[in-house]
């Protein structure tokens, strides 16, 4: 995946994000959004290691060692940023507080299960707060390329990796298209770029309905 | 570090390094022969870094954490059979240790209903949602950091660096704590007091 690619999943899906609403941003493609985000957006940054308010990464000498967000990189906190211990920040997230949860996945089913920790026959020893997120979350955003490395479809009719969770994912951005998942109907909704409905069925592993809507202005 | 013994549970608190009392871990390293040692911690530390020395020394036997991945001697040692591990999600992992430490025997959740991670936990819908039943996690050790406290031990965190702790301190037996700065009982303002003292058996100052 070349990082253009990253940055057009990214570029769009920040696109989906709107002022006030309380976002946690994954890591990967999720991480590069605050760079699509302008720095009048009103986005609220939460990151679960402890932080409502996340402010762009530090320059060189401000690098605070007790400043990071859950990729384990330095952040800096905005004006009327709060900190808070573990407990209350999933509290936070299981409890609906958190409108958007923006991440990647290895597979997301046309009914929105979403599988992004595990891959069978590697190690599964890492989920992080990733469970916590896709349940808790009001809005769940996936952005992934369309196909895997080795070329497969990773919209699926059904999850073959372990799942993350059931029926959670609302909203999908790869770098052909957005889809979106209503009463566990998958609608193809947007186009990007040059792609057509072909180019997204040759890479979608899954039925769905085309429904385009007139494109979000770019704001 | 006299009050870890083999066999027990200890909490250690952290996201990654951060938070992590590194003065206590060393301090286990170097000062205790404590072995056979159950560690819940979000992460298993780094190679060679904060509770990775102590997995290089092969005194632990189970690790209950959400991350293991951040330590590939970690991930390493548990295929290899060398530790068991317990993996959780991070919400629930903190949660568990708030109950643990509350006197709450546990609750239910809907995160991990349906996956992996829920396989051979009572589960039932509660407004018609699958929620999965959590037990409390104690231990009988927590080591804790914390940026600033006073000679009581009083606690008072800095910034991402409070993390797991708060709720660490609370959910041990024996709680220890680490501090950067130490100051003198009155000079923390009560209403900025995270951890209030009774939950603090010892105290000790950062490296």
């Amino acid at each position: 995946m070349t990082d253009d690619v990253k940055a057009r999943i990214a570029e769009r899906a920040a696109r989906e994000l709107r002022a006030g609403e309380v976002v946690n941003l994954g890591i990967g493609i999720p991480n590069l959004i605050p760079g699509f985000l302008g720095a009048d957006s009103g986005v609220v940054l939460h990151t679960e290691n402890g932080l409502l308010g996340v402010g762009p990464r530090p320059g060189g000498d401000e690098h605070d060692p007790d400043l990071i967000d859950a990729a384990k990189l330095p952040v800096t906190a905005l004006p009327g940023a709060a900190y808070f211990d573990s407990a209350q920040s999933f509290a936070m997230i299981r409890g609906g507080h958190i409108d958007v949860a923006v991440l990647g996945a290895l597979e997301v089913s046309a009914a929105g299960d979403i599988a992004n920790w595990a891959v069978p026959g590697r190690d599964v020893l890492g989920v992080g707060g990733a469970m916590d997120l896709v349940v808790g979350a009001r809005r769940v955003i996936v952005t992934m390329t369309a196909s895997s490395s080795r070329g497969e479809p990773k919209v699926v009719a059904e999850c073959s990796y372990p799942l993350t969770a059931a029926g959670a994912a609302d909203v999908i951005v790869t770098e052909l298209s957005v889809f979106r998942i209503h009463d566990g109907e998958l609608r193809l909704t947007e186009l990007l770029g040059d792609a057509t409905v072909d180019d997204v069925t040759e890479v979608t592993g899954a039925p769905f309905v085309v429904a385009l809507e007139e494109s979000h202005a770019a704001r | 570090m006299s009050h870890i013994t083999s066999g027990d549970t200890v909490m250690v608190g952290g996201f990654g390094l951060v938070g992590a009392p590194l003065t206590l871990i060393d301090a286990l390293v170097e000062h205790s022969d404590a072995t056979d040692l159950t560690i819940v911690s979000n992460n298993i530390g780094e190679p060679g870094r904060g509770l990775g020395k102590l997995l290089r020394q092969g005194r632990i036997r189970r690790g209950i954490s959400s991350y293991f991945t951040s330590n590939p001697e970690a991930v390493a040692a548990v295929n290899a059979g060398e530790i068991e591990a317990t993996l959780v999600p991070q919400g629930t992992f903190a949660e568990a240790i708030r109950a643990g430490g509350a006197g709450i025997g546990g609750f239910y959740t809907p995160v991990g209903a349906g996956t992996l991670l829920a396989e051979g936990k009572e589960e039932r819908l509660i407004g018609g949602v699958r929620h999965v039943l959590e037990e409390p996690i104690h231990a009988d050790v927590a080591l804790v950091y914390a940026a600033r406290a006073d000679e009581l031990g009083n606690l008072w965190y800095r910034r991402t660096a409070r993390n797991f702790n708060p709720l660490m301190a609370t959910a041990a037996t024996v709680t220890i704590a680490e501090a950067g700065e130490i100051v003198p009982v009155g000079e923390l303002e009560p209403e900025s007091v995270v951890t209030p003292h009774l939950y603090v058996d010892r105290l000790v100052a950062a490296a």
